[in-house]
């Protein structure tokens, strides 16, 4: 691929989520009622990383899930063939858990804004944060990260890719043509 | 994404097998939301569905409307009786003033084979067969099948027995079509009255004695045996029936394996199936009915996507 342009590296993206988990761990004021979601797909393998990483830094055993949002889509009713729906996981009830929404790239809000509302059908959480490794801007909804790895402006024509390890076979923050995907 | 089911679900034998498994991959997920304390997703909101049952359905036609409401879809059920029906509309008319009032899909079970395509053919509404005469019930074997790859993790190579009245089961056909799309062996047993001699043409086995299928298979379908079929003189009597064909205990423990019992309901207890088989530890008789559900609810969310490769403007964006 000949104008990829390489954001984030291996180091780099450890580093950052190494910050971003010791940022939950702040902006909760601990890891009691903690939940860290993931939206699928890649959120969730960042969502298992946090995780483990609170966990080796704070102690004990930190709840996990994922979320699919393709049913909760504002898009549905457009033309064309319906996306794929993956797999939701949650400890069943949320009410009065703190919840971090996981996700690799903050682009319009719209999945974010989904999320929230499948969010609201598992209980009521104390209060919901959102964590996401990249914040591209762009956004057309009036939702906003808690906490952000890196925060970028992306040209025209161009796109965030992120690749995860378990998924991918290696870590990368890129930007790549939007054809390319 | 580009996979699609088109505007209608008539049967499985005008599927292929992606389009098979992109179902069963879709119902996957939605087992999860009927988990749920608040079991809903808002999928299909404001979608409007009509199930238009023209013969009697209790399990069918409770599981689509779980599955619209499931979805956030609208949903109105009509049956025959007490409708215009019974005053001699014709079917393309009832279907017609439905979608006059804006409808989106009809699930439609009808006596007559070919009365899904028949509609299909001619409303805009997405059509989805429910059972039609003795053509298909492509629901049902879907479920049929979702069960089998849970309990069995893949179809691929697996020997299923669809025993009994195989000559007026659409459940019978819509799973042959599956199965062996899916690459399962499949082969059917029942008195040779019940049995179509072409049925050897859709690529199946013919086993003359439900002993024989026992030893042979892996799982069992056991078709129910229509009461009203002893009148008509395919069977002597529904004792001698049990006798001869009827999956009990003692048959199954000569088996060389443990078998998965299925049966689409409902059962006559004591005449195709015993209490003790379909109560049984190795029954997924009442699983069928739950991955019902979820089957249905795939169905309806594929088919609501419509329209083919229009949906580019979805992949990037997060």
């Amino acid at each position: 691929m000949p104008s990829t342009t390489s954001l984030l590296d291996t180091t780099a993206i450890g580093r950052t989520l190494v910050r971003m988990a010791s940022e939950i761990v702040e902006k909760c004021g601990g890891v009691e009622q903690l939940v860290v979601v993931g939206i699928q797909r890649r959120g969730v393998e960042l969502a298992e990383r946090l995780a483990h990483l609170i966990e080796k830094a704070e102690g004990g055993k930190i709840l996990r899930g994922k979320l699919d949002i393709a049913l909760y889509r504002d898009d549905l009713q457009t033309l064309g063939p319906v996306p794929v729906v993956g797999a939701t996981e949650l400890p069943l009830d949320l009410t009065g858990r703190t919840v971090v929404i996981v996700d690799d790239v903050l682009y319009t809000g719209r999945t974010i804004r989904a999320a929230l509302d499948e969010l609201a059908d598992f209980g009521r959480p104390q209060r919901i944060l959102l964590a996401v490794l990249v914040d591209r801007g762009g956004r057309e909804l009036p939702i906003q990260p808690d906490i952000a790895g890196v925060t970028i402006t992306v040209p025209t024509g161009q796109m965030v890719r992120v690749s995860v390890q378990e998924r991918d076979g290696r870590d990368a923050v890129e930007l790549v043509p939007k054809a390319t995907i | 994404m580009s996979l699609s089911l088109g505007k209608d679900l008539v049967g499985l034998e005008a599927l292929s097998r992606e389009q098979i498994e992109l179902i069963l991959d879709t119902a996957e997920p939605f087992k999860e939301v009927s988990e749920r304390q608040i079991k809903k997703v808002p999928a299909l909101r404001g979608k409007t569905v009509v199930n238009l049952f023209f013969e009697a359905s209790t399990r069918t036609r409770i599981s689509f409307e779980f599955a619209e409401k499931r979805l956030s879809a609208d949903t109105v059920s009509v049956a025959a009786a007490g409708s215009s029906v019974s005053k001699g509309e014709t079917l393309v008319d009832t279907a017609r003033n439905l979608e006059a009032m804006r409808i989106d899909m009809v699930v439609i079970r009808h006596g007559s084979s070919g009365a899904a395509k028949f509609l299909g053919d001619r409303i805009a509404s997405n059509v989805i067969n429910a059972g039609d005469g003795k053509h298909e019930h492509p629901t049902q074997a879907l479920l049929d099948m979702l069960t089998l790859r849970d309990k069995f993790g893949k179809i691929e190579g697996l020997k299923v027995a669809i025993c009994g009245d195989v000559l007026h089961s659409r459940v019978a056909r819509s799973n042959i079509w599956g199965l062996t799309k899916l690459g399962a062996k499949v082969a059917v047993c029942g008195p040779p009255t019940l049995v179509p001699r072409e049925i050897r043409e859709m690529g199946v086995e013919v086993l003359p004695r439900i002993e024989d299928a026992i030893a042979w298979a892996d799982a069992l379908n056991i078709l129910r045996l229509q009461l009203e079929r002893m009148e008509m003189g395919y069977i002597p009597s529904l004792r001698e029936y049990n006798r001869v064909f009827g999956v009990t205990v003692e048959r199954l423990e000569k088996a060389p394996k443990d078998l998965v019992i299925m049966h689409p309901g409902p059962m006559n207890r004591g005449v195709e199936i015993d209490s003790a088989v379909a109560d049984g530890p190795h029954s997924v008789i009442l699983p069928q009915v739950t991955n019902g559900v979820a089957v249905r609810m795939a169905v309806l969310y594929l088919l609501a996507g419509g329209k083919p490769d229009a949906g580019a403007a979805r992949a990037e964006e997060s």
